[in-house]
């Protein structure tokens, strides 16, 4: 045993097994993520049965398993629930019901128990609806305008033509209340703050109203040609409805219009499934949220985030880059320099919700409030830059994330070797042209990586977002069709807000669970695409600049 | 005093051997610098202790003597390196053709573009071959691409590099062996036409082969500029160089041509060095 002491293998094993926990926990998390968000979009198998409680009347249950525990009898009896005194484990199973507008409640538990053979009749169908959630349920009759155009065999794909047909009929409203309509608004707004910033000089002329009023007028014009074709599209959208049969028997109509998406999850091949799967996956990243979050897709989130870490870099980069050259090869090295650079590097230990505050404070309060006195006036008292929006977001983030920057430039710029300078310096180069025609691109990947650690940082941050910027849903995109195109005081949507809200602030926590883990999944994607192209970029100018130190 | 060791002397003058010449005189030469009293304090310490000496133009003049003696110190002096060192004080003066280059208001960059230097290890930059050698131009401001490309190619062609670069003009210049970079470095100061040319044991990371070629070159090139050369390589002081200082603790012992200090050196601590006795 003093041998094994003395041969050093113990700190071998040590090391060895605090790596393994480290990976086994990694990979826990990650598996975790990829398990739960992958497993989100495919289609379960819908079963029916019914349910008897002891001293109850028997329910029929239709539903989508969604998980089974297990527990002891002892608890369940505790709890309530008449189990037998003899019986030691008792399974349950959490079951998603749907149906959230007929019974009220969309998840419950039931006991193993007491619930009859499971069976998953083939024309059980699924329905995705805009509202209420999703519904279980058995077609009966296909209705146009109130009459039955198809039954049995032939109901559902015709059926699910006119989801098409609806799912068409939406995409053309949306696209005009966002489009169009959106364009005219923001052509209103203009006309009304360019009739104010007159008024408020002072050279508002009876024919500069004139001519105003004519501006307003035509938009609002074109404006009534839009909400008649509105009008005409609601009214198409009200044609078809279907009959289905809930669960408990009772038929129920629900409008064609109404439903996003419907399937047959048991009488669906593999195959078929696969692509449910693609096209839900799809949906989700593309689509727009609905119903407080907890349905739909999480694109703006994606988008947001995306502009937000953008907008963050071009900030931070060159800031971060000078401030590190400054420090490095300008500044007298001494107490003072040293205390900066102390400064600096703690900056990066603050938590980050002290700079959402200072952000909401300073930034918001104080820089966006004095921007929208000088150069906002006519939209006053309603604020422009100075209401939380995505440039104060970035330049939070920025501000949370130049340590990093100016540590890592700092560093690629001490590692470059002195004789290059010399070397630079030797040819008759000042300082300033040894700097930026060698030292600097030769740092550049150090540069990188310091980016790199920046965007991880900041795409993943939530606390200071809430103060300065991100909201729970916002109207716009950031970036549209209107000029200047890129919105910096709007507000936006991000990815790590989203999974908290729609995790922790959503009236429906169940059928939140799949949305968080998914959101959570996309959010750790998108971060490894944003580092894996930075890290593209960073191999290309190392592969440019390889020099043999390296 | 060298008659205390007759068989050293003996020894090196074998190292001139069929290359007999006439002894040079300092007093026969054309002067391109001088230095007249030169100290150089890092902080408190004194690296160099009042030296004097006068360097010969077009010809090669080399420094040796043991390591932290205080040659390649010196040879930071001539173009003003030293000034990079927080800590370094310089008194005395070195006059480059007449002119001191620690007068008040030298232009620093321009006095370098006339001192062109060399370093001990390659130290090219991480751009292309061509960019490499047209530096010093482009600093310079020189935008014209003949004359660009023609300085590149009489630099090039110049250090003997030409035929081995020629198609690979635009590739990094990482990509060159050792010796070869050493010789685009040489290139590189040379492009830019300067009158002296220091050289900081240029060949101590070379192998032998290379180390011949930079020492073939170091003979033509003494043909247009005045090259100071340190090296610990005795043989290659004795090779290529036509005077020779030796320097002991920041003192300059003994400046002579290079045929007599080692083959009659006038101090025993110059003698007990080149027999290898030092230490």
């Amino acid at each position: 045993m003093r041998e094994w002491w003395k041969s050093g293998s113990p700190w071998i094993w040590l090391n060895g097994g605090a790596v393994t926990i480290s990976m086994v926990m990694v990979f826990g998390l990650i598996a975790l993520i990829l398990v739960r968000g992958f497993g989100a979009f495919w289609p379960h198998p819908v079963f029916e049965t019914t349910y008897e409680l002891p001293g109850t009347e028997p329910v029929v249950v239709v539903g989508e398993l969604r998980r089974s525990e297990t527990l002891t009898g002892a608890a369940m009896r505790d709890a309530g629930v008449p189990i037998p005194e003899d019986q030691l484990i008792v399974t349950r199973h959490l079951v998603k019901l749907g149906n959230r507008d007929v019974t009220g409640r969309d998840f419950a538990y039931f006991i193993d128990d007491f619930m009859d053979e499971w069976r998953y009749p083939k024309n059980m169908a699924v329905l995705e609806r805009r509202e209420w959630g999703d519904f279980y349920g058995i077609p009966l009759r296909l209705l146009e305008r109130g009459t039955t155009v198809a039954v049995g065999d032939e109901l559902w794909d015709e059926f699910q033509g006119r989801v098409r047909r609806v799912n068409d009929l939406w995409d053309e409203i949306r696209g005009i209340e966002r489009g169009a309509i959106g364009r005219i608004n923001f052509q209103l707004e203009r006309v009304r703050l360019d009739e104010r910033r007159a008024q408020l000089r002072g050279t508002l002329t009876d024919e500069m109203r004139a001519e105003f009023e004519q501006r307003r007028q035509a938009l609002q014009e074109q404006y009534r040609e839009l909400e008649q074709r509105l009008n005409q599209l609601y009214e198409q959208l009200g044609r078809d409805s279907i009959v289905m049969r809930a669960a408990d028997g009772s038929e129920v109509t629900l409008r064609v219009a109404d439903v996003v998406k419907a399937w047959q999850p048991n009488n669906m091949s593999v195959p078929a499934k696969v692509w449910f799967y693609v096209q839900d996956f799809f949906d989700f990243i593309f689509g727009y949220p609905r119903e407080a979050n907890t349905e739909g897709g999480i694109f703006p989130a994606i988008f947001g985030t995306v502009v937000m870490v953008l907008v963050m870099s071009i900030i931070v980069t060159p800031f971060g880059i000078l401030a590190a050259i400054y420090l490095r090869e300008y500044a007298k090295q001494g107490p003072l320099l040293k205390t900066v650079r102390i400064s600096v590097y703690n900056l990066a230990g603050v938590p980050s919700i002290v700079f959402g505050v200072f952000g909401l404070g300073f930034f918001v309060y104080f820089m966006g409030g004095a921007i929208d006195r000088t150069f906002y006036p006519e939209a006053l008292p309603s604020p422009t830059f100075g209401t939380p929006g995505l440039f104060w977001a970035s330049l939070t983030l920025a501000l949370l994330t130049l340590p990093v920057v100016i540590v890592s430039t700092e560093e690629g710029l001490a590692r470059i070797p002195s004789t290059i300078r010399e070397g630079s310096l030797a040819l008759g180069a000042t300082k300033g042209e040894t700097l930026w025609k060698v030292v600097v691109p030769l740092a550049t990947p150090a540069m990188m990586t310091g980016l790199i650690l920046a965007i991880a940082r900041a795409a993943g941050e939530v606390a200071p977002l809430m103060l300065v910027g991100v909201v729970k849903l916002a109207p716009t995109l950031p970036i549209d069709g209107n000029f200047p195109f890129i919105h910096l005081e709007r507000k936006i949507m991000h990815l790590g807000f989203h999974i908290y809200d729609v995790g922790f602030q959503s009236p429906h926590a169940e059928a939140a669970e799949q949305l968080v883990y998914a959101t959570a999944l996309i959010l750790v994607l998108l971060i490894l695409v944003l580092n894996l192209s930075a890290i593209t970029i960073r191999n290309h100018l190392r592969e440019k600049y390889r020099a043999e130190s390296d | 005093m060298s008659q205390t060791n007759p068989a050293a002397p003996a020894m090196h003058a074998s190292l001139f051997e069929g290359n007999a010449r006439k002894v040079r005189f300092l007093s026969d030469e054309e002067i391109a610098i001088t230095v007249e009293n030169l100290d150089l304090f890092y902080g408190e310490s004194q690296a160099l202790k009042q030296i004097t000496m006068e360097i010969p133009a077009k010809r090669v003049t080399a420094f040796i003597g043991p390591s932290g003696c205080g040659k390649s110190t010196l040879l930071r002096c001539f173009n003003r390196m030293n000034d990079l060192v927080d800590a370094c004080r310089i008194e005395g003066a070195i006059n480059l053709h007449g002119e001191n280059i620690y007068r008040r208001g030298t232009d620093v960059a321009e006095l370098r573009r006339r001192v062109g230097m060399v370093f001990q290890k390659p130290n090219p930059f991480p751009k292309t071959i061509y960019e490499n050698v047209a530096y010093g131009l482009r600093l310079q401001g020189v935008k014209n691409k003949r004359v660009l490309d023609e300085v590149v190619e009489r630099s090039i062609k110049a250090v003997g590099l030409w035929d081995e670069v020629k198609d690979r003009l635009q590739s990094n210049a990482f990509g060159l062996s050792g010796g070869q970079q050493q010789r685009l470095v040489i290139a590189r100061a040379i492009a830019i036409e300067p009158e002296v040319i220091l050289l900081d044991e240029p060949t101590s990371a070379l192998d032998p082969i290379s180390t011949a070629k930079i020492e073939e070159l170091i003979e033509e090139l003494k043909e247009t500029y005045t090259i100071l050369i340190v090296t610990h390589n005795m043989q290659q002081a004795a090779r290529v160089s036509d005077y020779t200082a030796y320097m002991y603790l920041g003192e300059l012992i003994e400046y002579a041509d290079t045929m007599h200090l080692f083959t009659n050196p006038s101090q025993k601590a110059t003698e007990d060095y080149i027999t290898g006795r030092y230490g």
